[in-house]
């Protein structure tokens, strides 16, 4: 039998749902509630703070990590799901779950480069 | 002790006169510590000779007594009565033809147990006075838990993969796969991989986690297969940096 060629799929959906996991809910309390709880003040993420943080190379990175890692994972997650709830059109199915993730990416890569 | 009566509707297939399987129904009057095996063997021993199924050793150890115990796949020698409603469903293990009541033909789950070379490929073979191959109990403990599999197949009847028939290597293949693997004794990981990194093999796994659910030796075989996919991610990459490393 031939090996699988789905590492490829499959090493963004471990590294995406470890992400999602670990990081993802730190940057939604820092981003969404520590703010509106006022445990930040007002200030902190200011747009000039912000754009300023994000013109370091390592801090794109890491917001596009934030994009492009749980993206993937969502979709082969919701291919399998579908697969799970008996879809058996996996070639459409992938095309539109990893195809909404590559515009996911092009489009943080995009902004990103622009900012 | 006390008894209690219990309706046992019984999967009954006779492939001479039967042309689908059909359920019988059977009052077996069971002791308080019994468990299904033995109501089972109470009907064949008192009211039908006729009934078929596989057991021996009556103590979760031999692997053979699997059934469908209301619609779930079960050790017959495991489930006590007394945890029972008063009517039972009995069925031969879902996912396998039917060979006669309740026994069922296993042979595409031992061609597949076979396929992933279930034992020690040693990286050179040892003759008798040169004494056995030595391991520290740190790498036994690796491996052990995926020793203790009895080969029931009930990961078989849970799996929803599996039950589609496109060829899953399945859950308790890949977990002993998964065993050798990691044996420090063992060379034969990449011989493995031709059918556990195959399509039919780790991939089709979902990770529904079913398999793991119905083992009654607690294997997890979700397990070793999730851990086995990562080992292969890390081989498929290492082997697309350094083409024919394993060669």
């Amino acid at each position: 039998m031939a090996r699988s060629n789905k590492p490829i799929v499959w090493s963004l959906f471990a590294a995406g749902g470890t992400f999602a996991a670990f990081v993802t809910p730190a940057m939604i309390v820092v981003t969404g509630l520590a703010l509106s709880f006022g445990l930040l003040p007002p200030e902190a993420l200011s747009y000039e703070r912000l754009s300023g943080l994000i013109e370091n190379p390592i801090a794109k990175g890491i917001v596009f990590l934030t994009v492009f890692l749980p993206a993937w994972h969502a979709a082969h997650r919701l291919r399998i799901t579908a697969h799970d709830f008996g879809i058996r059109e996996d070639g459409l199915v992938m095309m539109v779950c990893y195809g909404l993730a590559s515009v996911a990416t092009v489009m943080a890569v995009y902004a990103l480069l622009s900012l | 002790m006390s008894l209690r009566t219990f309706e046992l509707e019984i999967m009954r297939y006779d492939p001479d006169k039967d042309s689908e399987p059909r359920f019988e129904t059977f009052s077996v009057p069971c002791e308080e510590d019994w468990v299904v095996l033995d109501a089972v063997n109470y009907v064949k021993d008192n009211l039908d000779r006729t009934l078929s199924y596989r057991w021996s050793c009556h103590m979760a150890v031999c692997g053979s007594c699997g059934m469908m115990i209301n619609g779930e796949p079960s050790l017959s020698c495991k489930t006590f009565m007394r945890h029972m409603p008063d009517k039972i469903r009995i069925e031969p293990l879902a996912n396998f033809p039917i060979e006669r009541d309740l026994v069922v033909v296993m042979d595409d789950f031992m061609d597949k147990l076979a396929s992933v070379k279930p034992y020690l490929v040693a990286k050179e073979k040892k003759a008798v006075e040169d004494g056995s191959y030595l391991q520290s109990p740190a790498q036994l403990k690796k491996f052990k838990q995926y020793t203790l599999c009895i080969n029931c197949t009930l990961c078989y009847s849970a799996c929803p993969q599996y039950a589609l028939g496109e060829g899953f290597v399945g859950p308790a293949a890949l977990a002993l796969a998964h065993r050798y693997n990691l044996d420090s004794r063992d060379v034969g990981r990449s011989a493995r991989a031709d059918v556990v990194a195959s399509n039919e093999g780790i991939w089709e796994c979902s990770f529904v986690g079913a398999c793991s659910e119905v083992c009654p030796e607690h294997v997890d075989p979700a397990g070793a297969i999730q851990q086995t996919k990562i080992a292969s991610t890390l081989d498929y990459f290492k082997d697309l940096i350094t083409p024919g490393r394993d060669k």
